[in-house]
């Protein structure tokens, strides 16, 4: 018989919600648990959970009281979430293109002084990186990244800003992320990118999945531009090639 | 068909349903009526779902006006003056809207949203099963954005059926209760005790996405990075000014700043209909507490067609006021319990 791993912590997130977590800090091994959980959890459900939502580090699962109760749940959800989870398989990767500073990537320059070097510097450590999509959450497409370069890690804004355009490039904390649509965020803004990891009525409606991996790679605000017109036609403008 | 045109509306309103559950893994927010038992109450009067799409209207006035035929509606929510042609409607009572006439709604006296549900629901192309609007996400149907005078909604001729009222519970004060966590930890006892000790009000500022809490700052153990995990209706999330938010029905499906307690699933509606500027405070309950309210109030919604009343007894008892005060019983209209002796044979 496989051996279990140490169970997560349940963390009561009201009445309806608990939160199944791994590991409090961004850990790969943690991810591929809660990824495994969630699987697990579709392939074999529990009467009573509504919906589950994977983060880097735990999963949220939904239920309703009225089927199942905190504790109850807790009984059932612990066995499964000791297992070791299955090797991963190949993942796919997107090429994500970004046109960082000015208008467009309005922190980089405070970003860069905080850090004490070059906004170039910032973009190339940015732009460098070797991404995974740990999770995608907050609104419709926003893809949270791990992977971000241990000299680009810095503590969010004091005040969250009330709106941040569509296609937001930005670092928060020790993550990296792909906006979709405008939305408040207390994170750094480095550039924008005209790739849309959602959208209604295009197929497929969301791009990106939780285990992608992602690069990134600078283009200048004319190319913005170009490509920002054919993504708003539906056109797919990340490349994606094998990991 | 008929057709029920918005002549005059407020900003803050907006198609709302249950809301657009199962994506939430992608990011799609769940939107929904911030003030759910009211938008059942709505539906429940004109025999509609109880989640069935409504008319979610903001702290503002509203007018609507039938055409091509009459319209059946029922409002329930946050109180205001009504009045069709100056004769006034109740709140929690159903009305129908003769061709060319106008159901005009003053500005909510308490509370902040009220729903105008439509005989056979608001008709449009659902998105991941719901009509709801999410205006930053660009979904809802069948306008993806905040109502304006002008829109209009295709809509089923009124029924013709009796008008109803509907009996809802007592409003509960006191209170907002939580439960604590998902990340209490984060917070010392002190800072814990703040929290539920303080009043709080909600800022001028809020919005379907979260309410901004004006009190004290409270201060984290740690800082207020965390790795960015799930949220819920009625997560209360502490970000780095110490100022709290609690997250509403357009909140973002994660987020990054320590959530010190949950507001409880029967008090969340009890919030959204929280006036700005209105000083509350919140109590802990234990989880088995909770759940017991969550479950009488899942009870209290599915229970809402037993509360359903002839709006005729309303105008009956008037009548029988008359009678009584004629023949020199001494009989108040508005003490409920006199009415015991008139009803007798």
């Amino acid at each position: 018989m496989a051996a279990t791993l140490p169970p997560p912590r349940l963390l009561p997130s009201g009445d309806s919600a608990v939160t199944v977590e791994f590991s409090r800090t961004i850990d790969d091994d943690a991810n591929q648990r809660v990824l495994a959980l969630d699987k697990a959890l579709a392939a074999n459900p529990i009467d009573g959970i509504t919906e589950t939502v994977p983060t880097y580090r735990s999963l949220l699962v939904h239920y309703d009281p009225g089927k199942i109760g905190f504790d109850a749940l807790g009984d059932k959800l612990l066995p499964i979430a000791i297992q070791p989870p299955p090797p991963v398989t190949k993942a796919r990767r997107w090429r994500v293109p970004v046109a960082y500073g000015g208008e467009h990537g309005i922190d980089l320059e405070d970003v860069a002084k905080a850090l004490n070097t070059t906004p170039d510097d910032i973009v190339a450590r940015h732009a460098g990186g070797d991404y995974k999509v740990a999770m995608i959450g907050f609104t419709p497409g926003w893809s949270y990244l791990s992977g971000l370069d241990k000299s680009l890690h810095m503590s969010r804004r004091q005040n969250p800003r009330l709106l941040t355009p569509a296609g937001t490039i930005s670092i928060g904390g020790v993550q990296a992320g792909i906006q979709c649509l405008a939305a408040p965020s207390g994170w750094h803004l480095l550039g924008r990118t005209p790739v849309r990891t959602y959208q209604l009525h295009r197929n497929p409606t969301f791009l990106t999945e939780p285990g992608d991996r992602v690069t990134f790679f600078p283009i200048d605000h004319k190319t913005f531009e170009e490509l920002d017109r054919a993504a708003e036609a539906g056109e797919i403008v990340a490349e994606q090639v094998d990991a | 068909m008929s057709r029920l045109v918005v002549a005059s509306i407020g900003p803050a309103s907006s198609v709302q349903d249950g809301g657009r559950l199962g994506a939430q893994r992608y990011g799609l927010t769940v939107s929904g009526a911030m003030d759910r038992l009211s938008l059942a109450a709505a539906n429940t009067l004109l025999g509609n779902e109880p989640f069935a799409a409504s008319v979610e209207i903001g702290p503002f006035g509203a007018a609507f006006t039938a055409r091509d035929g009459a319209v059946r509606v029922a409002i329930s929510g946050a109180p205001r003056n009504a009045d069709i042609a100056g004769n006034p409607v109740a709140m929690d009572t159903s009305v129908t809207v003769k061709d060319g006439e106008t159901l005009t709604l003053g500005f909510a006296r308490g509370g902040a949203f009220t729903y105008l549900a439509i005989e056979g629901a608001i008709k449009g192309e659902p998105v991941f099963g719901s009509l709801a609007v999410n205006a930053r996400a660009g979904l809802g149907s069948p306008y993806s954005r905040p109502l304006q005078a002008g829109d209009e909604f295709s809509v089923d001729a009124a029924s013709g059926a009796g008008e109803l009222r509907i009996e809802l519970p007592k409003p509960m004060s006191g209170p907002i209760r939580v439960v604590l966590g998902p990340q209490d930890d984060e917070f010392d006892d002190a800072n814990k005790a703040l929290f539920l000790g303080s009043e709080w009000k909600i800022s001028a500022t809020s919005d379907r996405m979260g309410y901004r809490l004006e009190g004290p700052a409270i201060k984290h153990l740690h800082g207020h990075n965390i790795v960015s995990d799930g949220t819920v209706n009625g997560s209360i999330q502490v970000p780095g000014n110490g100022s709290p938010i609690a997250l509403m029905m357009d909140r973002g499906t994660s987020g990054g700043y320590p959530k010190i307690a949950t507001v409880i699933t029967a008090d969340v509606g009890r919030l959204a209909q929280t006036s700005a500027g209105t000083a509350f405070r919140f109590r802990a309950v234990s989880m088995a507490e909770a759940q017991d309210e969550a479950r009488k109030f899942a009870q209290l919604i599915r229970n809402l067609p037993d509360r359903l009343r002839s709006a005729d007894s309303v105008a009956l008892n008037i009548e029988a006021l008359s009678d009584a005060n004629v023949a020199g019983y001494a009989v108040s209209a508005m003490d409920a319990g006199t009415w015991q002796v008139t009803a007798e044979p």
